[in-house]
């Protein structure tokens, strides 16, 4: 270890051992492994391997605060028998923790280790499907400590500079790099990297008794240069404009009325209101409404809707998920037809709709679940004002909050930054709004979309842990929606 | 999977080796390993079976400069443990010169004796079984409830280490299980409704199985007669749970770190000032014998106090780490984590009435109650629609409309308000106090709340 007098500002630091099987004699390994699992009466074993290397930085009015690097490593192995499966989940990367996590999961299923068939059927891992051949660089290309600081606090002068009555200016960073190699005694065996890097501004301002907290987060996937590259006075002031719009807004009076939502983040209402109805987790859970409609007319006509995993740079992309598919993109709902539903390898076998490449998890410490990658509502044929203009009295939802969808379907998110339509026109500025609804009721009033579609970073979180990705949509108006307020 | 406990002596050993081997003369470190099993059901089969084993490291190290940093990693090995130390050392050189953290000089005192006995685990196929059973039970109390799309039973045990260059050692180890019934119930026209109950304990084996079932049970059946509620003002009682949680979210008033940042809604003078009504108390007790996850000490190892945060409606306290004490001139309060920039965080929060203290509306009691109220159940999207900083929250909420004793369930509706008018708008604390998963509190009466409704 060479410390003194020498710092490496370049964070890469806790990479004790390589996934690359070109390195590593993973294969053998695995395959072995697999065909344990599968010798003892199991259907189908996964392995998905990671290693993980973690920055998070924070700065705050002219100080780095928090510098909090963490790495680390696990695998996951998942046994299916039937429609059953059990998952085991360990930091213990040797042959004997491997060995060991997989006897616990084939107990699980009342399998033995020693109960081995004579024949498998593994006919052993296919040749390596390597998406992260020309991705080794990626980490020692992103910026180092030194001028991720310096980034933030740029970041922390500008909102100084745009802004006005502002207590606390932040400005934060994260990066998670990761590296997975999967295995399945289908054959399937897959390595990618993953690069995610997110920037964001946030303030409080105050005035009196006055208060308003704005914040703005961007995200991408698989690019080195985006902390360079990120408009941090467009960014700035964005954040200090909202800020000084939201100080002195008055609550805004709840009750049914007709909003229009912005586009990009704006896109969480279908991400929350539709979108995780579309996961097969919920087919078989028995907790969405859509389960038996594929083909029918479930939303306004106005609707088609997409989840994919291709759009270069975003933050819901992937070269493959983490049951080693290649990534697509998936229709869901067409004219306000549904299409699809997103499903991974537990829900093919559950549900029999087919994989969608939307196996995805936040660490090895959880099972891959259909989940969502860019989901977004497609540009429709109006302009943003012919939204604005057709409402007489309702809600224009700029900017929004997180959401979430529970067990019946009911969904809701907050309004960070709302005005009052009058006449199709933009009033006065009013905060505390949160949006309710079911997406039954809901997907048929989005009568309108504007030909502004847009996409923003976000995280969510659910059955699978939380995960990187993107909602989206143009400019929407929703005929009528319970506005929560005072 | 091996039950093995972290090897104190080696850890501590190793890493004053590597320490003493690179100049390093200050660091510390919080050290946990768990593991856990746990099964899902759906309509009597096995739905899913997992296990976990995870441990994980955070290290701190202060560099020549007197200036910290921070790395965290879940690999143990030799190898780990070095890359983690060169790690928190070259983040040493980013440390905040303007707050540099120091060991709790609490670190060696005393800590408290838990009595948590550990429980010994049972296999999963039992508790496959256990869930079976449940279930079955579930389905059976209304032939409205269809399924129960979320539910678990899981019991895992856990350890806890910190130690530091100046001789601190702290450890501690627990067992816990839990159980939660999410039922989903629809009848024919109707909108599907839903409702819950949790249970933890020290083992799977102590856990209120039959208590979980019908809590469970009753609340999905109260749900599913629903209407929607007029938008307006209303008398609102929150159940202990609900009230519980709108505390958590803004605990950032009880928070020095908070309170430092700027972003509390009180200051360093807000101390001793009226911030709730004179009957009201609270207290944070991480000792509290139904607190299951209760911990000896924390992640700078000082030790765990029962404290009182609010004592009639006056604050007394804050929440301190090592840091945010010696700035404010008192000792830790057992509440910090181990990080560059120490969070700070509550325990288990205690409310209670204050001694001698009568409320304005001693006579309510969500029980016999006659006049029109609001009962909230639970409180959801707490992450969305509470703004902390502002004191604000519009949320959602599952409740019922009460009038004339009878319950009828809100359908799809939101209760807005700011934290310091609820504080300073309780009109009444019930006599009954109690225990839940997650705090004590007796039911909460507030009076003029904003609900908004779909009628």
């Amino acid at each position: 270890m060479q410390m003194r007098g020498l710092v490496d500002t370049h964070p890469a630091l806790g990479l004790t051992f390589s996934l690359d099987p070109s390195h590593t004699p993973w294969k053998e390994r695995l395959e072995s492994l697999l065909q344990t699992g599968v010798r003892a009466g199991a259907d189908l074993v996964e392995v998905f391997l990671e290693r993980t290397d973690h920055l998070g930085v924070l700065a705050e009015q002219e100080r780095i605060t928090s510098v909090s690097p963490s790495f680390g490593m696990g695998a996951g192995i998942r046994v299916f028998l039937g429609h059953r499966d059990g998952f085991v989940s360990t930091n213990d990367l040797s042959a004997s923790g491997l060995t060991q996590a997989l006897d616990q999961a084939l107990a699980m299923l009342e399998l033995e280790h020693n109960a081995l068939l004579p024949d498998s059927g593994f006919q052993g891992l296919h040749q390596l499907k390597d998406f992260g051949a020309d991705k080794d660089s990626w980490l020692t290309n992103s910026p180092d400590l030194s001028e991720i600081t310096q980034r933030l606090l740029e970041g922390t002068a500008r909102l100084d500079q745009f802004g006005r009555h502002l207590e606390v200016r932040r400005g934060s960073f994260s990066r998670d790099w990761q590296e997975v190699l999967v295995a399945a005694s289908d054959g399937t065996f897959s390595r990618d990297i993953r690069l995610h890097q997110s920037s964001g501004l946030s303030v409080l301002a105050a005035d009196g008794e006055h208060r308003a907290s704005i914040a703005r987060r961007f995200g991408s996937s698989d690019r080195p240069d985006d902390l360079r590259e990120w408009d941090v006075d467009a960014a700035a002031n964005e954040v200090c404009n909202s800020a000084a719009s939201m100080l002195r807004a008055d609550y805004v009076d709840g009750g049914q009325m007709p909003v229009v939502l912005a586009n990009r983040f704006g896109g969480v209402i279908f991400h929350e209101a539709c979108g995780h109805l579309l996961e097969t987790t919920q087919v078989e859970r028995g907790t969405t409404p859509f389960a038996d409609q594929v083909g029918e007319t479930i939303a306004n006509p106005a609707v088609t809707a997409i989840d994919e995993g291709l759009s270069n740079g975003a933050f819901g992309s992937l070269s493959m998920d983490d049951e080693g598919m290649e990534s697509q993109s998936t229709v869901l709902i067409e004219q306000g037809v549904l299409k699809r539903f997103l499903s991974d390898r537990a829900g093919e076998l559950r549900t029999g709709h087919a994989r969608t490449g939307s196996g995805r998890r936040q660490n090895h410490g959880f099972a891959a679940a259909s989940r969502m990658r860019n989901t977004y509502i497609a540009a429709g044929p109006h302009s943003t004002d012919d939204l604005i203009e057709s409402v007489d009295s309702g809600l224009y939802c700029k900017s929004m909050g997180g959401g979430s969808v529970g067990p019946t379907g009911q969904f809701n998110f907050s309004v960070e930054e709302g005005y009052i339509i009058e006449n199709g026109q933009l009033g006065r500025a009013v905060k505390g709004a949160t949006l309710i609804g079911e997406a039954k009721e809901v997907m048929p009033r989005i009568s309108m979309c504007a030909n502004d579609l847009d996409l923003a970073a976000g995280y969510c979180g659910s059955v699978s842990g939380s995960i990187f990705v993107t909602v989206g949509q143009p400019h929407i108006k929703v005929d009528s929606i319970t506005v929560g307020g005072r | 999977m091996t039950n093995a406990p972290l090897n104190v002596k080696d850890l501590r050993d190793q890493l004053h080796t590597l320490a003493t081997r690179e100049g390093i003369h200050q660091w510390d470190l919080g050290a946990s390993r768990g593991m856990n099993a746990s099964v899902q059901v759906d309509r009597g089969e096995a739905k899913q079976m997992k296990a976990a084993q995870r441990s994980s490291i955070t290290l701190r190290v202060w560099n020549e400069k007197g200036l910290v940093g921070v790395t965290s990693t879940s690999d143990l090995s030799p190898d780990g443990l070095e890359k983690a130390l060169s790690g928190a050392y070259q983040a040493s050189f980013f440390g905040n010169a303007g707050d540099i953290p120091g060991f709790s000089p609490l670190a060696t005192a005393p800590i408290p004796e838990l009595d948590r006995p550990l429980k010994a685990a049972q296999s999963i196929q039992t508790l496959l079984c256990t869930l079976k059973e449940v279930e079955c039970e579930l389905l059976a109390k209304h032939s409205a409830i269809e399924t129960v799309p979320y539910n678990g039973l899981s019991e895992g045990s856990s350890e806890r280490i910190y130690l530091n260059s100046d001789g601190a050692l702290r450890h501690m180890q627990r067992t816990q299980a839990s159980l939660y019934l999410y039922a989903r119930a629809e009848e024919k026209g109707r909108k599907p409704r839903s409702g819950g109950a949790v249970r933890v304990a020290l083992g799977s084996s102590d856990l209120d199985l039959t208590g979980c079932i019908n809590e469970a049970a009753d609340r999905t059946i109260s749900h599913l007669n629903y209407q929607p509620i007029d938008t307006g003002r209303y008398l609102v009682c929150f159940t202990p749970e609900a009230f519980l949680d709108l505390l958590g979210a803004f605990s950032s008033m009880m928070n020095a770190r908070s309170i430092l940042d700027g972003v509390s809604l009180n200051n360093k003078d807000s101390l001793g000032q009226q911030i709730a009504v004179p009957f009201f108390n609270l207290h944070d007790n991480g000792l509290h014998p139904a607190h299951v996850g209760a911990a000896s000490f924390d992640g700078e190892g000082t030790p765990t106090k029962r404290l009182c945060l609010i004592g009639n409606g006056k604050l007394e306290n804050l929440l301190h780490s090592e840091a945010t004490a010696r700035q404010f001139g008192v000792k830790p309060t057992g509440h910090a984590g181990l990080g560059a920039k120490v969070s700070v965080g509550p325990d288990w929060f205690e409310v209670s009435h204050s001694n001698g203290m009568s409320s304005s509306a001693d006579h309510l009691d969500h029980r016999h109650e006659q006049n029109t109220f609001v009962l909230i159940e639970s409180l959801n999207a707490l992450h969305a629609g509470v703004k902390a900083s502002q004191g604000a929250f519009s949320l959602p909420f599952d409740g019922w409309l009460v009038k004339n004793g009878e319950r009828i369930s809100v359908e799809a509706a939101t209760i807005a308000g700011d934290i310091r008018d609820v504080l300073n708008g309780i009109v009444h604390l019930e006599h009954d106090t109690v225990v839940t998963h997650q705090g004590v509190s007796p039911h909460v009466w507030i009076d003029g709340l904003a609900i908004t409704g779909e009628a």
